[in-house]
């Protein structure tokens, strides 16, 4: 195998050959979002005249106008409150759920977790509209609570079938030993089985938060005052008010986009193992 | 990859792995842990998807439901112009776009896969980079590259103008036919690292023991591939089909920022998402009964062949290993 007689030469032209080509579409993936961060440091005149430019000061007057003139502070906070609380509900509900499922089998159970399992396929934002019927008629539409409760539930099908996984892997002795104690199923659930899966939690909590928060289909139709609007959907309205003022978009481009670069460089493990769920030995 | 090692989830689903089996506690107890989540799922998720089904065989007035029609909404969507224009070419669309993304992910995402899983230093840094486009919004990366194949301002054009390449300086998202090849690419361009991640952990899976057993046997790298790593890998290639033929039958970010509610120019992108979404909120006095029909056949069309496809890939993989 070739491989192996790579490993044991020191560095050698196939090796060169592997990297160039690695590097190569690094600079495809990374030159755009340079080129974004470089030119929200640019006026907007600078970037028309020489579009692939490089910022000559560094300056975050786009970044401000973009933070109060489109209204990205309001943004901003909308979407950090929606998709924290969503997060929160959903895994709560799904960790509860999951410890259930997980851990016993009775008379329904394994529907119950087909039932919850299906969800994970199901093209739900077709039901948007006796969803959105629904969700007037209890007064929910035009309310951040409304998109909450939704996204929450469409959170459930994957924290579900991570953490039961995940619970079902527990040794039973811990629990065993805590009932003889006389503890009871929630206090055995909360004390003793929910800290053992903290880093199925932090998987399932940091992976529902990023289509969470790039999401813009249900507030849109869900959500009609501006000041309720999340960063996503309100990017379709600063993109057509703000046309001519580049530097500005792309400012708002990076704002709307940073949190999640931070989420992942602060969280690249649980990400990558949520999205190969399921995959390997 | 360590960490998916950790991650049994196929296995012990059908499985039952240890300190499970042990009776249940009370009903009542029971139905406190379940009823959580169960009603949360049922509520806003399940329920308007049966809903719909009903729906759909009403006519609409704004938001009240009057009489039942039958299949007339149905009828509808395939004789009431434009749908009955716009609704096959947005599906051809659709093919086009799952197939065309298909192609690219995965050769690239395959063969970067391939070569990661050979180096020694910088795996995890290539892997985050390929990764990055892909947390990233649909809309946000539709947006980004909207800006950039500026046919003005964009620096795209520029730079090929810059390294006398002026000949492929072109109007890419305003020229009908090179727009929808254009979102292709661009797709493709944010989409490569979710098949290089799944082919990374799948080729991390296979044991080490077989890929020696095929060195001594005189295996060439060709045929290590061909015959070891890609069969080995059908599993991985079934769950990539069917989670990007989900995706990309619900396209509707990326698309909605490059080409517009109306997949301008000139409907060259339309997609069935932006159809279904013109058709529910930008639609006529009826349009929650005709909305509500064309969810109907699109979630009978992705949940059926997403169902089959799985359980071709199944069947595929008992053949192969």
């Amino acid at each position: 195998m070739r491989n192996q007689a790579v490993k044991k030469r020191k560095f050698s032209f196939a090796d060169f050959g592997i990297y160039a080509l690695l590097w190569g579409y690094a600079a495809v993936v990374l030159l755009p979002l340079l080129l974004v961060l470089g030119n929200t440091m640019r006026t907007t005149r600078q970037i028309f005249q020489e579009p692939a430019g490089l910022p000559t000061s560094i300056n975050f007057d786009s970044y401000v106008r973009a933070w109060q003139e489109a209204s990205f502070n309001i943004y901003f906070f909308n979407s950090l409150l929606i998709t924290v609380l969503s997060v929160l509900l959903a895994t709560a509900v799904s960790a509860l759920a999951a410890y259930i499922l997980g851990r016993y089998i009775f008379f329904g159970s394994k529907f119950l977790l087909s039932f919850f399992m299906a969800g994970l396929m199901m093209p739900f934002r077709l039901a948007i509209v006796p969803l959105f019927m629904m969700l007037n008629n209890i007064g929910l539409v035009d309310s951040r609570m409304g998109v909450i409760l939704v996204y929450a539930a469409t959170g459930v099908p994957f924290s579900i079938f991570i953490l039961s996984a995940f619970f079902r892997q527990l040794p039973q002795e811990l629990a065993e030993a805590a009932r003889i104690d006389g503890a009871g199923e929630f206090r055995i659930f909360g004390q003793i089985m929910l800290p053992l899966v903290r880093p199925a939690l932090a998987t399932v909590a940091v992976f529902q938060f990023v289509p969470l928060w790039n999401d813009f289909f249900y507030p849109l139709i869900l959500l009609r005052s501006t000041e309720k609007w999340t960063l996503a959907v309100g990017m379709t309205r600063f993109f057509g008010e703000f046309q001519t003022d580049w530097s500005t978009l792309f400012a708002g481009l990076v704002i709307t986009t940073l949190p999640l670069i931070i989420l992942f460089l602060l969280a690249t493990k649980q990400i990558i193992t949520g999205l190969t769920a399921g995959i390997g030995k | 990859m360590g960490e998916t090692a950790k991650i049994p989830v196929e296995k012990s689903h059908r499985k039952t792995a240890r300190g499970v089996g042990r009776s249940a506690p009370p009903w009542p107890t029971v139905a406190a842990f379940l009823l959580p989540a169960f009603m949360l799922y049922t509520i806003f998720m399940i329920w308007p998807l049966i809903q719909a089904v009903y729906f759909s065989m009403y006519e609409f007035k704004g938001l009240s439901r009057e009489g039942f029609i039958g299949l007339g909404n149905f009828k509808e969507l395939f004789t009431r112009y434009p749908l009955n224009e716009q609704l096959p070419r947005a599906f051809m669309h659709n093919i086009a776009f799952f197939i065309g993304t298909m192609l690219i992910q995965n050769t690239f995402g395959l063969l970067f896969a391939l070569l990661l899983h050979g180096i020694r230093k910088g795996k995890r840094f290539f892997q985050s980079v390929y990764t990055t486009p892909y947390l990233i919004s649909a809309l946000i990366v539709g947006y980004l590259w909207n800006l950039m194949l500026n046919p003005l301002f964009g620096p795209i054009n520029n730079i090929l103008k810059a390294i006398g390449l002026e000949a492929l300086a072109h109007p890419w998202l305003g020229d009908p036919a090179t727009a929808l090849p254009t979102i292709i690419l661009v797709n493709g361009w944010q989409m490569l690292g979710f098949p290089l991640l799944l082919f990374s952990a799948g080729l991390a899976g296979i044991s080490d023991e077989v890929r020696e057993a095929a060195r001594i046997d005189g295996a060439s790298r060709w045929q290590l591939f061909t015959r070891i790593e890609l069969p080995l890998l059908t599993p991985v290639i079934g769950v990539i089909t069917v989670l990007t033929f989900i995706r990309d039958f619900n396209a509707f970010g990326i698309v909605w920022a490059l080409g517009g509610v109306g997949g301008e120019p000139a409907g060259s992108t339309d997609v069935l998402g932006l159809v279904f979404y013109r058709t529910a909120f930008q639609g006529g006095i009826d349009a929650f009964g005709l909305a509500s029909a064309l969810a109907v056949l699109m979630f009978i069309f992705i949940f059926g062949i997403s169902t089959l496809a799985l359980g071709i890939f199944r069947r595929l993989e008992d053949r192969l290993t």
